[in-house]
């Protein structure tokens, strides 16, 4: 309940910048993907001023926290607002599960002849439906000639990204515990252990290319596959950026036993990040 | 209680003459000539007055409270705000209603999906922007464009009575048979749908949908595409005509003959001028709606033909085209849709219309030997 | 800091707030800085109204061409590619530019004023919010100048008209509904913030203004299904651009997929649309009868169940496209459910007026005409979840029918009650009393005018989206066509009376309606920039 010292700053320059920032990013971007390259350079300057105005904006915040302008109902916001923030992302990935769930369920055996509408094999007299789907109903579209398997790569990422939520979890008792220099070492640990969850990636997505034929045309399995864990990875970068972000504050000293919320939010981010993950481990690779 | 019968009476009255004026002046959905299509406008009916008779009490007692507690009247507030029976009644009392309204919906529902035991299979498929009929194991097949003369539609002349609902070949089905519908599509979301029958059913590239219609009565039944499918959406008719089962039978004979006679010719060499004339006619009927009749097309969707110099020069590429189509595009694959006589001479047309005369002539017989590979 | 002034006086105030600007230590920016950069939610709230009207005037148009088109049969003006550019961005307008960016607006002004809090609850987010828009629709409108023209498969943009056979500004068009889509979103939780964080001391949950109740059911839906709308159009975007196949069945993907998540996004869509619109009425009608709200409570569980159900209907859209005969029963139960809690409603609203003591101040006549014509289009709706019956319905103006009367006399008549009821506490005057009347009059005539005959023509055999029809729908056409002229110029009335009443009129005091009971009646009309620095004094209203 408001207790009469609610912060509300006075006028901002950022918000509108961001947003002007964010236009020339997708106009660089539409630009690029339909006509060719003069909006590469336009999207690169957007994001680039994009990320430059939301550190602007952040440094504000941070001044204004660190003047001791915000209460507790400030925080009380702050933390709805991250909380419904990475509700309305777990929304996002629902989208893609469901279609995973849906084209697996539904669409494959319905093209094979199974099911209520498997009329529909009547167009695709030599289809079988299968997951991993090699080999797409269509002649047009070829398929990836194999699949990745979950138990190389993949493990080793599931293993990093939950260790990393464990290590996050180390640094944040360490940082309630008043202990700054165990809180930043545990969490360059974890920053590390982004890192190379996104190099693997990498190198994963190379093979997929270079020796799998697995690729966005290959087939619905192509297309889910880099839909799921290419948002996911674009998450775990974001993410990264926040916790190095943290990091760095950390070792300033900008955050004190019972007054961490920026920590907390960047821990629940990651967090968020990790379950993806998890879910993506069982329904994109193992099953 | 004289009172409220002669009420009741005077309402059936008013709703049966409402309902007499709706069937006959076309303000109200067709009753059809399928048992189905009755069933439907029967649910449709019974709802509409179970709306109406809700509407006139929700609105009597709406109209009666701000004429009868107007404050200009002298009306003083009240302050009651809660009566936990009428809102527990007026929550169960629609619920009610719901459910007896559920059950006949449920019924029909059920007898429209239940396409089994057909006499006969017809596979529609859409086509932008035309229909594609095929009588399943019975070797007939043709596609069904629209006949409005383009002047009706621009104006230039006065237009017909049956204006954009009217094609060059509607589809032919025995009355008194139950006919099953397959429907699908060669490019985009089409939706076959003739109101007297009951049917509207999506055709979904890729995918099979089923449907299923035995009509009661001879006659005519009129529809048109109701899924927006692109530019020439309104331009895609549907025309059925329903025969007695004598009057089918030698229709599907004549129209093999016919089919097999349009396609003649594949042996012997063709002249120019009747190439180009069959062309000019083929191209009218299956290509003008999109690249114009003056061959300038609309890019950048459908390319301009004529002074096309490209397309003029590499003659392989033309022919690929129209007998394969191109993926990804509006340009259908015209080997399932013509004879190789009609795709030698539109090509042929094409090629020398328009100023483009290059003085090439393509023979039937070279089509459908490319056809055969 | 401006958030350490003393509270403004309450009882006198010299300034209107269009010049808005008292003096103050930290003076804000002037003139056009003043509106880039702010954090308020007064000013936010009013860009959002101004943006609000100027696209319903876009949209507006482009729904003069497509009337203008089918004045009568054969083609006139426009060419079929044109009026389907005019169908789709007629729909894409007036959806994400006018009414969702007029509803946010009205919350930006009056929920912070309802729950006596000083601000929404992260201001420079909310500036953030609202200055995407702009931007959005820009990149949205350009489309019109790039080759192959606007989107023209309509605003369901069912693939694979959207995809493979859509026109290259298609990419476009997906970037900048994203944009949209991230203002929805970040809006929704500064309205969900503010609502759970700031209400003033004392206020529960149970004693919130219908209005406020709506809005944070409204926000929890943008929250839920903005995301998937820009997963699903982010499918499309790699459809279009990088030869993915999930709406294609040759690679194993399904088009009847893009509409399940379609309008998975699309149903709640529908009652982000209206819940707020049951709010403002809820709130009107009890003050012009000069009676509490009848059922309180009730509304609050209805206007909950509606948003619960609207999770469970969406295939309600897609009975034609082939769903399996269960699904197509699930979705038709659980569609005839949503009459319930909407009848309550309306049962509510005219219990209410029984044995009031009724006025008829303009926002009054648009609430009244409201309950009215919403509930037209309830009956249309309730007839279109009879699956079988709605295999005839399907696609045709019976539809167009439907969703204009939820939407033209549904959500924007619920608009314009708000903005009439609350334009003395925004601009200090009173709208002129004559001529809103006639711009109410000549609203209800021409939408009636304008969609009532549609009902004929759908049931008749008229397909929607179409630039050319049959010789007997022709006098339907012409009606409609006429009415919709009338209903566009009206509109125009709207502004005048809305720069009038800015400009100046009958000075309102603090309580502008006698019967208004709500928290923004205790401030000074106009409101002052700041409001409730220090939380009010709050008791709570017999509910």
């Amino acid at each position: 309940m408001s207790g009469g010292s609610y912060y509300v700053p006075v006028s901002s320059k950022w918000p509108v910048l961001a947003s002007l920032a964010l236009g020339a990013m997708m106009v660089g971007l539409g630009t690029l993907l339909v006509f060719g390259g003069a909006g590469l350079p336009v999207m690169v300057a957007g994001l680039l001023t994009v990320l430059a105005v939301m550190t602007l904006w952040f440094r504000d915040v941070i001044h204004e926290s660190r003047s001791g302008l915000y209460d507790e109902q400030m925080d009380r916001s702050f933390r709805w607002g991250m909380g419904w923030f990475i509700f309305s992302e777990v929304m996002f990935f629902a989208a893609f599960f469901g279609t995973l769930f849906y084209v697996r369920t539904f669409a494959l055996p319905w093209l094979d002849g199974e099911g209520a509408k498997g009329v529909a094999a009547l167009l695709w007299p030599d289809f079988t439906a299968s997951w991993p789907l090699l080999e797409p109903p269509g002649e047009a579209v070829s398929g990836p000639h194999a699949t990745l398997s979950p138990w190389q790569l993949p493990l080793v990422n599931t293993l990093i990204l939950v260790g990393s939520s464990i290590t996050l979890t180390v640094a944040h008792e360490a940082l309630k515990e008043g202990r700054r220099d165990t809180a930043w070492h545990w969490l360059a640990g974890t920053v590390l252990l982004g890192l190379c969850f996104i190099g693997i990636q990498g190198v994963e997505y190379y093979e997929a290319y270079r020796h799998y034929g697995l690729t966005l045309q290959a087939g619905i399995y192509g297309g889910t596959f880099f839909l799921m864990t290419g948002f996911h990875g674009l998450h775990v970068i974001i993410g990264t950026l926040i916790l190095i972000a943290i990091l760095a504050r950390v070792m300033r000293g900008h955050f004190t036993r019972d007054d961490h919320f920026a920590f907390e939010a960047a821990a629940w981010y990651w967090h968020f990040v990790d379950v993806v993950w998890i879910g993506l481990f069982a329904f994109v690779y193992v099953f | 209680m004289r009172m409220r019968k002669r009420l009741v009476w005077t309402a059936s009255g008013v709703a049966l003459a409402g309902s007499a004026v709706a069937r006959a002046s076309g303000w109200n959905m067709p009753v059809g000539v399928t048992d189905l299509s009755q069933d439907i406008y029967g649910l449709h009916m019974t709802i509409f007055w179970i709306c109406v008779v809700i509407g006139i009490v929700v609105f009597g007692a709406f109209f009666f409270s701000l004429f009868r507690y107007r404050r200009s009247r002298g009306a003083k507030p009240s302050r009651f705000h809660e009566h936990t029976t009428t809102e527990v009644l007026w929550t169960l009392v629609p619920l009610l209603i719901l459910v007896v309204m559920a059950v006949p919906a449920t019924a029909t529902l059920k007898a429209m999906y239940d396409t089994s035991e057909a006499d006969m299979e017809v596979m529609i498929t859409g086509q932008q922007w035309r229909w594609r009929y095929e009588y399943r194991g019975e070797d007939v097949s043709f596609t069904s464009n629209l006949a409005t003369p383009r002047e009706q539609i621009d104006g230039q002349s006065a237009k017909g009575e049956h204006y954009l609902r009217e094609v060059d070949e509607p589809l032919v089905l025995p009355v008194d048979r139950k006919v099953r519908l397959l429907m699908t599509s060669d490019d985009v979301i089409h939706s076959w749908w003739v109101p007297e029958l009951g049917v509207k059913q999506d055709t979904m590239p890729g995918f099979v949908n089923e449907n299923w219609v035995r009509i009661n009565e001879p006659g005519t039944y009129r529809g048109q595409c109701a899924e927006l499918c692109g530019r020439d959406h309104a331009f895609m008719p549907i025309v059925v005509e329903a025969v007695t089962p004598e009057r089918f039978a030698s229709w599907l004979d004549e129209r093999r003959s016919a089919a097999a006679e349009a396609a003649m010719g594949l042996d012997r060499e063709w002249g120019m001028d009747e190439l180009m004339e069959r062309g000019q006619e083929v191209y009218a009927t299956s290509c003008a709606s999109c690249h114009q009749p003056d061959g300038s097309g609309s890019p950048p969707a459908f390319p301009a033909l004529a002074g096309n110099q490209a397309l003029m020069d590499d003659r392989e590429r033309h022919v690929e085209t129209v007998v394969n189509g191109v993926a990804g595009s509006s340009m259908a694959a015209f080997r399932n849709i013509l004879n190789p006589v009609d795709i030698a001479a539109v090509i042929t047309y094409e090629r020398n219309a328009w100023g483009s005369e290059t003085g090439e002539r393509v023979q039937p017989s070279a089509i459908a030997e490319r056809l055969a590979d | 800091m401006a958030s350490h002034l003393p509270p403004k006086s309450t009882t006198q105030h010299e300034q209107p707030a269009s010049a808005g600007m008292a003096a103050e230590p930290h003076a804000p920016p002037r003139g056009l800085k003043r509106w880039l950069l702010t954090t308020n939610h007064k000013e936010i709230g009013t860009l959002y109204l101004l943006l609000s009207l100027t696209m319903f005037f876009v949209g507006g148009l482009f729904a003069m061409v497509v009337r203008a088109e089918l004045f009568q049969p054969g083609l006139q003006l426009i060419e079929p590619e044109f009026f389907n550019q005019m169908t789709t961005m007629h729909g894409l307008i007036m959806i994400f530019g006018a009414v969702m960016p007029a509803f946010v607006g009205l919350a930006n002004w009056m929920v912070p004023l309802q729950v006596g809090a000083p601000d929404m609850a992260l201001p420079r987010l909310n500036n953030f919010s609202f200055w995407l828009l702009p931007v959005a629709f820009t990149l949205l409108l350009s489309t019109f100048l790039m080759p192959g023209g606007a989107p023209n498969f309509g605003w369901t943009s069912y693939a694979p008209l959207s995809t493979t056979y859509a026109p290259p500004s298609t990419t476009f068009f997906i970037l900048s509904l994203h944009l949209a889509g991230i203002s929805s979103i970040l809006g929704a939780i500064n309205i969900i913030a503010t609502i759970l964080n700031l209400r003033a001391p004392g206020m529960r949950l149970m004693d919130m203004s219908l209005f406020v109740w709506t809005w944070l059911i409204t926000a929890f839906l943008l929250i839920a299904v903005m995301p998937v709308l820009a997963g699903v159009i982010t499918m499309m975007l790699m459809d279009i651009n990088f030869g993915t196949s999930f709406f294609n069945a040759a690679g194993g993907g399904d088009p009847v997929m893009f509409q399940h998540l379609f309008w998975f996004f699309g149903h709640p869509e529908v009652y982000i649309m209206i819940l707020p619109a049951f709010g403002i009425v809820s709130v009107i009608i009890p003050t012009f009868a000069r009676k509490p709200l009848f059922g309180y409570a009730s509304m609050v569980y209805a206007t909950a169940s509606i948003a619960l159900l609207s999770f469970l209907v969406w295939a309600h859209h897609m009975f034609t496209v082939g769903l399996p005969l269960v699904a197509e029963l699930f979705f038709m139960y659980s569609t005839m459910l949503i009459a319930v809690p909407t009848g309550v409603k309306v049962f509510n609203w005219v219990t209410t007026l029984f044995r009031g003591s009724i006025t008829f101040e303009p926002p009054m006549l648009f609430a009244l005409a409201f309950v009215v014509l919403f509930t037209i289009g309830g009956f249309s709706g309730l007839m279109l979840a009879i699956a079988p019956a709605d295999f005839q319905y399907h696609d045709t103006y019976f539809v167009v029918a439907h969703f204009h009367y939820v939407l033209v006399p549904g959500a924007v008549f619920a608009i314009m009650a708000g903005v009439y009821y609350w334009l003395p506490k925004w601009t200090g005057h009173y709208p002129h009393p004559q001529l809103s009347r006639w711009h109410f009059w000549l609203s209800v005539i021409g939408a009636n005018l304008t969609f009532f005959p549609m009902h004929f023509a759908g049931l008749a055999g008229m397909p929607r989206r179409i630039p050319d029809y049959a010789l007997q729908f022709a006098d339907f056409n012409m009606v409609t066509s006429l009415g919709a002229f009338l209903f566009g110029a009206s509109q125009l009335l709207f502004v005048v009376v809305v720069v009038m009443c800015v400009r100046g009129g009958q000075q309102a005091p603090a309580k502008a309606w006698d019967g208004g009971v709500d928290l923004e009646w205790t401030v000074p009309s106009p409101a002052p920039l700041h409001t409730f620095e220090t939380p009010p004094d709050f008791r709570p209203p017999q509910h």
